[in-house]
């Protein structure tokens, strides 16, 4: 069991105290925390799922496009976020763990510490009206 | 390696009587290695007496700041080693996003703050701290930083036999209901981990501690709390509140550790304590 980085701790800490759903990984992709509101939209409580690897929490929430084909990892924003050190938006679907088809707005932004390393990335997600 | 307190205030400087056991003068911690490696640990008012101390046989000193607070820094201009010709001082303390330490460090000791230019300190070697260890003479020092406003680290500092860490400023309850949470999500706990002594802020009582959320420091049973995670051997409080004298703390410090049992031995840091590991 090895610390987080500070940044990430005191974004989990954030995320905890805030009404929008935020979604947090570390740099490898690895989810390591949503908060409550996230709770209600993946349909699962964090206690219940823990840290996943992407390979394993794409898996659960399954996201897909409009068609329902499925959305390739790489153009989740978060993993966008991650990889290309840039902010990124995007819309999507996903069923949630209560089996509810919902579609989402995404925005993500990467954790970069002052030596330009990745932390890791947030996403703040909304459950769209459409 | 041996320590010794020469400033446990946190926060402003606070002599008087009543503050006379546990001392007046904020951080600074003397640590000596077998060899004779002389690390100090912040350069608050407490490093004026230590530059009186440290003896005529040394040659070279190692100052590492966890923060540029003044309470961490205002004793700096008053070392005497740094007026010395046959001492050379290294001094390493944390780089912001927009200034190295040296363009941090000159906005205090400049005029009309202080009437030294920080050029004129020839001897004086500045270092940005670097990421992940460094050896400085017969130790191996880790800086992290933790939860604390501004660009804050602490430190671990081993030697061949010994380790401790020095985590003067440090609020690693911030934002947790229940604190702590595990290990891998508490600011400040690889650094602490393991190690026989702990120095630690301790700076408010729970009682006073919702008044000052997020301004970067501990309640007493957040400290013994953090220290038992952190499976310490040793812990010694530190960075005492200006408004606290010596009996405040002595009744503080008996409170917490009536509400959170510990396996370890807690002893409030008092200036001139001294400690061998």
């Amino acid at each position: 069991m090895s610390q987080k980085p500070i940044e990430v701790i005191l974004m989990r800490q954030l995320a905890s105290t805030l009404a929008m759903p935020i979604f947090l990984v570390d740099a490898g992709g690895t989810l390591v925390f949503y908060n409550e509101p996230a709770e209600r939209v993946l349909g699962m409580r964090f206690d219940e799922t823990g840290e996943l690897p992407p390979g394993e929490w794409a898996t659960l929430w399954v996201p897909t496009e409009g068609d329902g084909s499925p959305l390739a990892p790489e153009r989740l924003p978060l993993m966008v976020a991650v990889a290309e050190r840039r902010p990124a938006h995007g819309e999507f679907w996903i069923r949630g763990m209560d089996g509810e088809r919902r579609h989402i707005e995404a925005t993500a932004f990467p954790l970069m510490r002052l030596t330009d390393q990745v932390l890791g990335a947030v996403v703040l997600f909304w459950e769209s009206a459409s | 390696m041996k320590l010794r307190l020469w400033g446990t205030r946190g926060s402003v400087a606070a002599p008087g009587a009543d503050t006379a056991r546990y001392g007046g003068n904020t951080s600074c911690v003397e640590v000596r290695g077998r060899d004779g490696t002389v690390l100090v640990l912040d350069a608050g008012t407490g490093i004026r007496p230590l530059g009186r101390a440290l003896g005529r046989t040394v040659r070279q000193v190692n100052v590492l700041l966890t923060h540029l607070h003044m309470d961490h820094i205002q004793g700096l201009g008053f070392f005497a080693p740094l007026y010395d010709p046959d001492v050379e001082t290294h001094l390493w303390g944390p780089a912001s996003t927009m200034l190295d330490l040296r363009g941090r460090l000159v906005r205090y000791l400049s005029p009309p703050l202080f009437p030294v230019h920080l050029r004129d300190l020839r001897r004086l070697v500045l270092h940005d701290l670097p990421g992940g260890e460094f050896d400085v003479g017969e130790f191996r020092v880790r800086a992290d930083r933790v939860c604390h406003p501004g660009f804050t680290v602490g430190y671990r500092v081993a030697s061949q036999d010994a380790t401790l860490a020095y985590l003067s400023d440090h609020e690693p309850a911030l934002g947790v209901p229940r604190f702590p949470l595990p290990g891998d999500w508490t600011s400040g706990h690889a650094l602490v981990r393991g190690v026989e002594l702990l120095v630690h802020d301790a700076q408010y009582s729970l009682a006073e501690y919702p008044a000052h959320v997020g301004w970067g420091h501990c309640a007493l049973e957040h400290a013994l709390a953090f220290a038992r995670l952190a499976r310490v051997g040793h812990l010694v409080t530190f960075h005492h509140d200006p408004a606290h004298d010596d009996d405040d703390i002595d009744r503080l410090t008996a409170d917490a550790m009536a509400s959170v049992r510990v396996p370890f031995a807690v002893t409030a840091g008092a200036e001139g304590a001294t400690f061998e590991l």
